[in-house]
């Protein structure tokens, strides 16, 4: 049942461009995918491992730059960028893990030292002159499927969704893999888990390498789409903060958590455009309203709220 | 380049702004120092004092007099926030507390940014450009008085949760909650108390402050993690520890922008703050974290 509706999915997922026809539409949605996929990334360390990052843009970041220099400067071959970046983003996550899980750090902690550590990069990258400083980078314009760039918005679309398969599939990997089961022990106690003999501190590391590949993978995606990068975007808070809503918002360590909260999130803030007009900030206020009306309502996010729904129909249609 | 004639004013100016992180550390060292609720919203809250004090200096209100209007102001805004907001919606869980105070910060900051535009605003003061000679420096008065103020500030807190009764019952509710339930203590009150008692700290510092920085929406950003640098820099809970590492950040800052040039001048803070986080996570004078 669950095979033949994903199965559904896919087919409209990538039906879908020639049923809406809109540009802007289709910039929605891989706006949609684009965060759903590092949502995901995000779900891996903070929801199946429950270590909150806050600074998710130091791979995001790193990624974004990593594609960016490799090809402006040596000219790699985008398609290979996204490996690049993926490299990149994972090994920030390494030189990060190993440093705060090593020394123990868990909770508000872990949190603080991955802000601060993404504000170093922001930094570096404001003053170092191959980031280009504050000025930032331009990827040359130069279509071509070669040169991972469209001529419309359709093939963008495409990477995307491939981008989301790969996240989901590797969330749906992990619910089923023992490193998964893993994590989710140390995420209901973490020194239970070690008195049971889990090495926790390679599982939040794979987590968080795994999870800094796939962020710095978006990011690369993010500097192809735009074919523009600079530090407040790449190392900002805003991408760390708009990171982490998604999978609180769609619900943490689920597989689709991510996909549905980023559709809700970024729907909410279309909405809010359409009904109060473009102005600076207003999407973010409903992001942020957001945030607290979940926490305090809906605390196992919209995954949660969909279970209860289709729990209570159950017991419905067996009474 | 290391001459006393040019690292000596630079260092004196680092502590005069040092003063400045310290008087904005000072409220979270209760709020996440004592009571452990992680605030982000800390910078935005200081942010929503500037703004007050900065509306008021265009009805003619001194920024020092406007201390009288503010801190009672930002103490009610930081008891109703912790009482219906904080405390209601993170349901007792750490992370929570961590989503929510970061969902509050961004809804306040975007509100300034809807109502009040990016422009950053200063104010004209007579005073702004006063300079004191000590000697060896000049030192801009509002500085001096940034500097007296968040050592009497400091002595104040200590005062507040040493001798009081009221402080009494907030050091028993940050050590066993249950506990001091069960002694008749309300401990949301007690909570809703230290957060509005932190808050209120933003608003005497933002008066203090604005005589000699900008008024931004993003300008909590400059400051909220400098706080939490110095509070566990200075010691979870330590109110002349949070005073110490505000003036060590401050000189570490200025003589950073002097050796490595400005823009790298606040990467030094947050180097201190991973170092300290990893190699003595309960700071320079703090006890020993169980």
């Amino acid at each position: 049942m669950a095979r033949l509706g994903i199965a559904g999915g896919m087919i409209v997922a990538l039906a879908v461009p020639y049923l809406i026809r809109s540009d802007f539409w289709l910039g929605f949605l891989i706006t949609v995918l684009l965060f759903a996929a590092m949502g995901m990334a995000w779900n891996v360390l903070g929801g199946y491992a429950g270590q909150f990052s806050f600074g998710h843009a130091a791979f995001f970041g790193t990624g974004a730059y990593a594609s960016a220099i490799l090809h402006i400067g040596f000219g790699l071959n985008p398609w290979l960028g996204l490996a690049a970046a993926a490299v990149a983003g994972g090994l920030v996550g390494l030189v990060i893990g190993t440093l705060s899980f090593r020394y123990g750090l868990r909770g508000s902690y872990f949190a603080l030292i991955t802000l601060a550590f993404a504000e170093v990069l922001r930094i570096l990258a404001n003053t170092a002159e191959f980031t280009g400083g504050g000025v930032g980078l331009y990827v040359p314009l130069k279509v071509g499927v070669a040169n991972l760039q469209f001529e419309s918005k359709l093939g963008y679309y495409y990477v995307a969704l491939g981008f989301t398969v790969l996240s989901l599939g590797v969330g749906w990997a992990l619910e089923r893999s023992r490193l998964g089961a893993r994590l989710m022990a140390i995420r209901e106690n973490e020194d239970a888990a070690r008195a049971l003999g889990v090495d926790t501190f390679m599982c939040k590391l794979q987590a968080i390498v795994i999870s800094g590949a796939l962020t710095g993978l978006g990011g690369a995606f993010y500097t192809q789409y735009y074919l523009y990068i600079d530090p407040g975007i790449a190392y900002g808070p805003g991408v760390s903060v708009e990171i982490l809503l998604v999978p609180i918002i769609g619900g943490l360590g689920t597989v689709f958590g991510p996909l549905l909260g980023s559709a809700v999130l970024h729907g909410a803030g279309e909405l809010a455009r359409r009904l109060v007009g473009d102005a600076p900030g207003l999407s973010l206020i409903f992001y942020g309203a957001l945030l607290v009306i979940m926490v305090r309502f809906l605390p196992e996010g919209l995954m949660g709220l969909v279970w209860r729904l289709s729990r209570r129909r159950e017991r419905a249609a067996n009474a | 380049m290391l001459d006393p004639v040019i690292l000596l004013p630079a260092a004196i100016n680092g502590l005069t702004m040092g003063a400045v992180y310290a008087l904005v550390a000072l409220g979270l060292t209760l709020i996440y120092g004592v009571l452990h609720i992680i605030n982000f919203a800390h910078g935005s809250l200081l942010m929503v004092g500037l703004y007050g004090a900065f509306f008021l200096h265009r009805f003619g209100v001194d920024p020092y007099l406007a201390l009288l209007v503010m801190v009672p102001a930002l103490f009610a805004l930081g008891y109703v926030l912790q009482w219906s907001v904080i405390g209601r919606a993170s349901h007792g869980s750490d992370q929570n507390v961590l989503l929510v105070t970061l969902g509050a910060s961004i809804v306040i900051e975007n509100l300034a940014l809807y109502f009040f535009s990016a422009d950053t605003q200063t104010i004209d003061t007579p005073y702004a450009i006063a300079m004191v000679d000590i000697g060896v420096a000049l030192v801009s008065l509002p500085r001096l008085i940034a500097l007296g103020a968040s050592l009497a500030l400091a002595a104040i807190l200590w005062l507040l949760i040493a001798r009081t009764d009221l402080g009494r019952a907030i050091r028993a509710v940050a050590k066993e909650r249950q506990g001091a339930r069960l002694m008749g203590i309300d401990v949301d009150h007690i909570f809703a108390m230290s957060f509005g008692i932190g808050t209120a700290c933003l608003g005497a510092a933002a008066c203090l402050l604005l005589p000699m920085f900008y008024v931004s929406p993003h300008i909590g950003h400059v400051f909220v993690l400098v706080a939490f640098t110095v509070v566990v820099l200075g010691g979870m809970g330590s109110f002349s520890g949070a005073l110490i590492g505000g003036l060590l950040i401050g000189v570490t800052e200025s003589l950073c922008g002097l050796l490595l040039g400005e823009s790298l001048g606040q990467i030094g803070i947050f180097l201190i703050f991973i170092a300290t986080l990893l190699f003595r996570p309960s700071g320079l004078f703090g006890s020993r974290l169980s």
